[in-house]
């Protein structure tokens, strides 16, 4: 997935002289994960750069590129140092259209990555996709494969809003996809079908995708029930349509994600379906989880959800 | 640090070499002072009486507004504003109509009545950056509109301002600290007023100075007498000069007084000694540069006097305009969140106009902003 997204930034900046890759390590060592690497020697210092350490500049400076005819794409290099970016992010980049009445926007991607899978503690592992999800204004986008990483990652740079693009970076070296060459864009906003299946649908983004469809195997060969995976691959704005229609059409619904539950993703899916599709639902809508605590490290295998705690769920809701 | 830089002392005589500037300019920079004063006055009336909700009054601090402003080409310069500017506005002509369209937060307003009053936003005549309410917020984003100019080799710079408060927030040392490694076209004006609300610089720093900080950044750091109108222009058009040419970013600290409260829910009676409004009412920057246009002949106490009312006239009727027209459709809630709307948006928009064009019990409409 790292070379795929690596393969995107590239492609869309040879199409487009507006777009910069910007962010702290992300020059000549190619950012901490590799994910720019070779970028600048091939596009020069002026298209992707180091920055100083400095979160809050990045974004704040990106979005006055931003609103001065440039497409930034600003790298926080994990996830859980974007905070002190926060204010830019939710008071600026994602108000700024509706508060000058669309004089002023924002067309800037931040890419960071998320997630468990490195044994990387309580600030190398966590899942903020929920605080942001909340912010109005913002697109958050999450991929799970190399070929929607590449397509939805040129689709948030050329979006003319900002997008908070998280990478599940336990994905970064996980598989590999042939994906096509060039540019090519994965449609915002529309839901993907990992697996068919009429009887248990399963909700998932990111790195839980794999672990969802691991667990959808094994329902197959020890109860022949066909679980549908849906990756959502855009949390907001959500295709809320298929979400009800796949819950609509199995009746019974995991919900499952690596950031803790309480007020998490999860939360407004099963809210949404017992909103509009209670009437089809025939056993208790289930979330597997992160735990309500920090991320661990040595327990970090207990803490994610694995392929055997989602396969518990999808039984509990087959058996209810 | 020196004392700050002066061309017109606290009585209006010369003192220094005031810079080349034609009549018009110089009566152009009386006007936008003149009508601040109009514009605050008018606006302080319309919240008494209920009419507008909010406002930011400006006297006192006019001078390093339009100091400032002057030595930009809006052809090409950007403004990335804080609130307590608005003679910025006035010099470059900004739509006395709009601004009042913003007070009201009517159907013409260009955000739709969406922000609080004062937080302008607009395209022309100059690129005056959409204000947000959160400080400092817009040091680091007038640092990226600048290296966007940079990058394509224009001529533009970009003005930032913001107040002695804001050099305690987070974005002040992004901000300055990346345009100083950037050497990014910016100039930082610091309005130092004295007030960040009630908090005195005393409780804000220990550095003995504002101006100083730019030396922690490796950037020039200037310190001018914020209500003498041609220092400002004097001290903001050489940093302007300097980041045209590529020279790089220059902190000014422009030392001013608030002459009034925060804001129009403010009484700074409670936090500021009556002897200190006293002490800078002597310094106004109206009456001094009023004296030195005076003095040079380029103003009579007649023609000085008809400014005055003629200005007034205007603010009253503009205000009569915006006052007349109709607040903002229901549906401008839903709009502009994002480019195109999204179908969650589009049905909380249905159920929204739906709700109210059915319901049979008004909508309490009192209840005032606390701050």
């Amino acid at each position: 997935m790292v070379q795929a997204i690596n393969d995107g930034l590239r492609s869309i900046m040879k199409e487009d002289e507006s777009v910069l890759v910007m962010g702290e390590d992300v020059g000549p060592k190619g950012g901490v994960f590799l994910a720019t690497e070779n970028l600048t020697k091939e596009f020069g210092e002026d298209r992707c750069f180091d920055t100083p350490l400095s979160e809050d500049g990045i974004i704040g400076v990106g979005i006055g590129m931003a609103m001065n005819g440039m497409k930034p794409v600003c790298e926080i290099q994990f996830q859980d140092f974007i905070f002190p970016a926060f204010d830019q992010i939710v008071s600026e980049a994602a108000k700024m259209r509706y508060r000058s009445g669309g004089q002023y926007t924002v067309p800037m991607t931040i890419r960071t990555p998320y997630g468990g899978g490195i044994r990387g503690g309580l600030y190398h592992s966590q899942s903020g996709e929920a605080y942001f999800a909340h912010t109005p204004g913002l697109k958050v986008v999450i991929p799970s494969t190399p070929y929607d990483a590449k397509g939805l990652l040129i689709a948030s740079i050329n979006d003319p809003d900002p997008v908070l693009f998280m990478e599940p970076k336990a994905l970064y070296r996980a598989f590999r996809q042939e994906v096509p060459e060039g540019v090519y864009e994965v449609e915002l906003s529309k839901t993907r079908e990992v697996t068919p299946g009429g009887d248990v649908a399963v909700f998932c983004y990111g790195a839980m995708v794999p672990v969802c469809t691991e667990a959808a195997k094994r329902v197959k060969e020890s109860r022949n029930k066909d679980v549908r995976v849906v990756d959502l691959r855009t949390l907001m704005p959500l295709d809320e349509e298929s979400v009800l229609q796949a819950a609509r059409d199995c009746g019974r619904v995991v919900i499952v994600h690596e950031a803790p539950r309480f007020c998490g993703y999860g939360a407004e899916l099963s809210a949404l379906i017992a909103e509009h599709a209670i009437e089809t639902i025939e056993a208790p809508i289930k979330r597997v989880a992160g735990f309500d605590t920090p991320f661990p490290n040595t327990l970090e295998n207990y803490y994610l959800p694995d392929a055997r705690r989602v396969l518990d769920a999808i039984e509990e809701v087959l058996d209810f | 640090m020196d004392d700050p830089f002066q061309i017109i002392d606290e009585a209006g005589n010369k003192v220094g070499k005031a810079p080349r500037l034609k009549r018009e300019t110089l009566l152009r920079m009386y006007r936008a002072i003149v009508s601040t004063r109009a514009f605050d006055d008018r606006c302080m009336k319309l919240q008494r009486t209920g009419k507008i909700g909010f406002s930011i009054p400006n006297r006192g601090i006019e001078a390093t507004s339009v100091g400032g402003a002057a030595a930009l080409d809006a052809a090409t310069d950007w403004i990335a504003p804080h609130y307590r500017d608005f003679a910025m506005m006035f010099y470059h002509g900004i739509s006395l109509e709009g601004m009042f369209d913003n007070m009201f937060g009517n159907c013409d307003d260009n955000a739709q009545g969406r922000q609080m009053p004062v937080h302008f936003s607009f395209l022309e005549p100059i690129k005056w950056m959409s204000i947000s309410s959160p400080l400092g917020t817009q040091i680091p984003n007038a640092v990226g509109i600048a290296d966007a100019m940079k990058l394509r080799k224009e001529k533009g710079i970009v003005l930032t301002t913001f107040g002695d408060g804001s050099t305690s927030t987070l974005g002040f040392h992004s901000g300055l600290n990346w345009a100083g490694v950037k050497k990014s076209p910016v100039v930082f004006l610091c309005q130092n007023n004295q007030w960040a609300i009630s908090c005195p610089s005393e409780k804000q720093t220990m550095s003995e100075s504002y101006a100083i900080k730019g030396e922690a950044y490796g950037i020039p750091g200037v310190m001018v007498d914020g209500n003498d109108v041609l220092a400002v222009y004097k001290v903001v058009s050489d940093a302007v000069k300097h980041a045209r040419s590529g020279g790089g970013p220059t902190l000014i600290e422009a030392v001013t007084f608030r002459m009034g409260g925060h804001s129009t829910s403010d009484d700074p009676s409670r936090y500021v000694d009556a002897a200190l409004f006293e002490k800078w009412e002597k310094r106004d920057p109206l009456t001094r540069f009023r004296k030195y246009l005076i003095d040079e002949g380029h103003l009579t106490d007649e023609s000085a006097a008809a400014i005055e009312t003629e200005t007034a006239d205007a603010m009253m009727a503009a205000a009569k305009v915006a006052e007349g027209k109709p607040r903002p459709k229901l549906g401008s809630i839903f709009s502009d969140v994002f480019e195109a709307m999204p179908k969650h948006l589009e049905t909380q928009m249905e159920e929204c106009i739906s709700h109210f064009s059915d319901r049979d019990e008004a909508v309490n409409e009192k209840g005032e902003f606390p701050l």
